[in-house]
């Protein structure tokens, strides 16, 4: 016990420390809440909270509906099927080490004519959608990279409660003459519907978390908190802005912390029907 | 994160994903799935889902065989080894890879074991600090980290960050975490660890050698998924590295040179996207196995 104590506390702690600790003092080291005044007093820390918020927010409700139909047109198969493991391992892929990778491979297909080999494609048939606007290097850019790797996290969150769905349920369902609507509404969506919450929440946080893939896509003058943060650390403009990073990193743990509460509470409520 | 609940297999990430590749060869109680579901549905999503990946990926695959002059070769992909810079950022990661996944096994494997043997009260603290990582985002622990690499002394900084070898390398095993320790929980708590350290230890050995030749040989499928995730991870990983500007690590390295030659950057990506794909495929084999010769062990 004690090596992985002691581990943990000076590669995790001491760096959480360093931020907690930060956001908290000033230059003098003494004990104020003037950094977060500054990050909640400027529309400069304000748009990438809202930016980030709405990012995760739509991405996660995209990538959860596209996630689990696809996890139920794979659940419909017997266990050990190949289409199962080609679709299991893929979807580790793309949510464990996707990231630069998975930007790179958006880039080669959907970058600015001539360099993205789709977007050429489109454009010499007639349909030129950077004229009309899109980017692949932009905000909704990176929206459209997160649901990359949004399905594939939500078919391995939601796998697991979909095999819970006892096909004894149906059966007893419809034994007690229930149509398949009447099963659907009485039965799978209700219990169903908290680890279908649980994991919506749990891609939220993903994505607000999740940097990689901005880095290599748009790089730090995206609008996003963790540009935010990367620029007040590496920018160096003022002299108070490691401060700024380390509130914007409070900041960024308390929004995820919150999200772990919920996601905590819908789990004790699925846990009620799916073991 | 049901880790803070403290119960059951969870939902998050590693550990179900290897659950799920570990119940695939269980054979179990009949599981009567109905054939008679019209199918026409499942295979629309299932094409919409491929060609969503697909047509990138291809695309992508494309983009990378097209060289300079604009002619079709694999120049972009043997840059990989004859750029210097490349291949040493390639070294360098796999070396990090090989390191985190030997110290997240040395650290996680007799933890978990010590807790569910002797401290089975620190369960819940176990789970509630592994799960810490997925609640503080990378980018912030890379704010304290970077602070940390300006302000400690002299020597702490040539002894821990001098090199993106010992800089990156502890925190990464503290990324991967979160997922190796369901892994490898979900691998002990399947095997009779009572007996099975009982046995070894009455017979004469010492804990190390318990550990080493009896526990491990037992949970081989979880620690090997551990080791999968924690490679995955590390050979991913870009936030950490680049704010603590270590260039020489591969994703650091692919943003850079895909400013001048993006096709080189594509052609690593390509390549590093079907590698880790085998090797979790691999795993989904290896699972099965494994499972099929549990029936017929005695412990």
């Amino acid at each position: 016990m004690a090596p992985f104590t002691v581990y943990v506390l000076i590669f995790l702690g001491l760096p959480l420390y360093e931020v907690i600790h930060g956001a908290f003092t000033s230059d003098a080291d003494q004990l104020t809440l003037h950094n977060f005044s500054t990050i909640f007093s400027s529309s400069e820390y304000w748009i990438p909270l809202k930016n980030s918020l709405i990012l995760s927010a739509w991405t996660a409700g995209l990538g959860a509906v596209l996630g689990t139909w696809l996890a139920a047109a794979v659940v419909a198969t017997p266990p050990g099927s190949m289409l199962r493991r080609v679709v299991s391992s893929a979807s580790g892929v793309l949510a464990y080490f996707g990231g630069v990778a998975l930007a790179f491979m958006l880039i080669a297909a959907y970058g600015r004519p001539p360099g993205g080999v789709l977007t050429t494609w489109l454009k010499d048939i007639g349909i030129d959608l950077y004229a009309q606007g899109f980017n692949i290097s932009s905000l909704f850019g990176v929206g459209i990279a997160y649901v990359f790797f949004q399905v594939p996290l939500m078919v391995i969150l939601i796998t697991p409660a979909l095999e819970g769905l006892r096909p004894q349920w149906q059966e007893a369902a419809e034994s007690l003459g229930a149509s398949k609507l009447e099963y659907a509404r009485h039965v799978a969506v209700p219990v169903m519907t908290p680890p279908f919450l649980g994991a919506v929440l749990v891609l939220f946080g993903n994505a607000f978390a999740a940097y990689a893939t901005v880095l290599a896509l748009v790089g730090v003058t995206v609008p996003l908190i963790p540009a935010a943060i990367e620029a007040a650390i590496n920018g160096n403009v003022l002299v108070n802005q490691d401060r700024i990073a380390f509130a914007l990193g409070v900041e960024m743990i308390l929004v995820v912390s919150i999200v772990m509460v919920f996601y905590w509470m819908a789990q004790r409520r699925a846990r009620r029907w799916l073991q | 994160m049901s880790a803070i609940g403290g119960v059951g297999p969870d939902l998050v990430g590693g550990g179900s994903l290897l659950q799920e590749i570990e119940e695939a060869g269980t054979p179990g109680p009949p599981v009567t799935r109905r054939r008679r579901r019209p199918r026409a549905w499942r295979l629309v999503i299932l094409v919409i889902a491929g060609l969503f990946y697909a047509i990138p990926f291809l695309a992508a695959v494309k983009y990378s065989l097209i060289q300079n002059d604009g002619s079709f070769g694999f120049a972009n992909y043997s840059a990989i080894i004859s750029n210097g810079d490349v291949r040493n950022a390639l070294y360098t990661s796999l070396e990090i890879s090989a390191i985190s996944a030997f110290v997240v096994i040395a650290l996680m494997l007799p933890t978990v074991v010590l807790v569910r043997l002797r401290l089975p009260k620190l369960t819940l603290m176990l789970e509630g600090v592994t799960i810490l990582p997925l609640v503080v985002p990378p980018i912030v622990i890379a704010a304290g980290l970077a602070h940390l690499q300006g302000s400690a002394p002299e020597w702490l900084v040539k002894l821990w960050f001098n090199h993106p070898l010992t800089g990156l390398t502890p925190t990464y095993v503290v990324l991967a975490m979160p997922f190796t320790y369901r892994a490898i929980d979900t691998g002990v708590r399947a095997i009779d660890l009572r007996t099975l350290v009982d046995a070894s230890r009455s017979l004469g050995a010492s804990w190390a050698a318990t550990l080493v030749r009896v526990i491990l040989p037992n949970v081989e499928t979880a620690v090997l998924g551990a080791v999968f995730l924690t490679i995955a991870i590390c050979m991913g990983e870009v936030v950490l590295s680049s704010i603590m500007l270590y260039n020489g690590v591969l994703p650091v390295e692919m943003i850079q040179i895909g400013a001048q030659s993006p096709g080189i950057s594509v052609a690593i990506s390509i390549l590093g996207l079907v590698f880790v794909f085998l090797l979790l495929f691999s795993l989904s084999f290896i699972a099965g196995r494994r499972r099929g010769s549990n029936s017929v062990r005695v412990i």
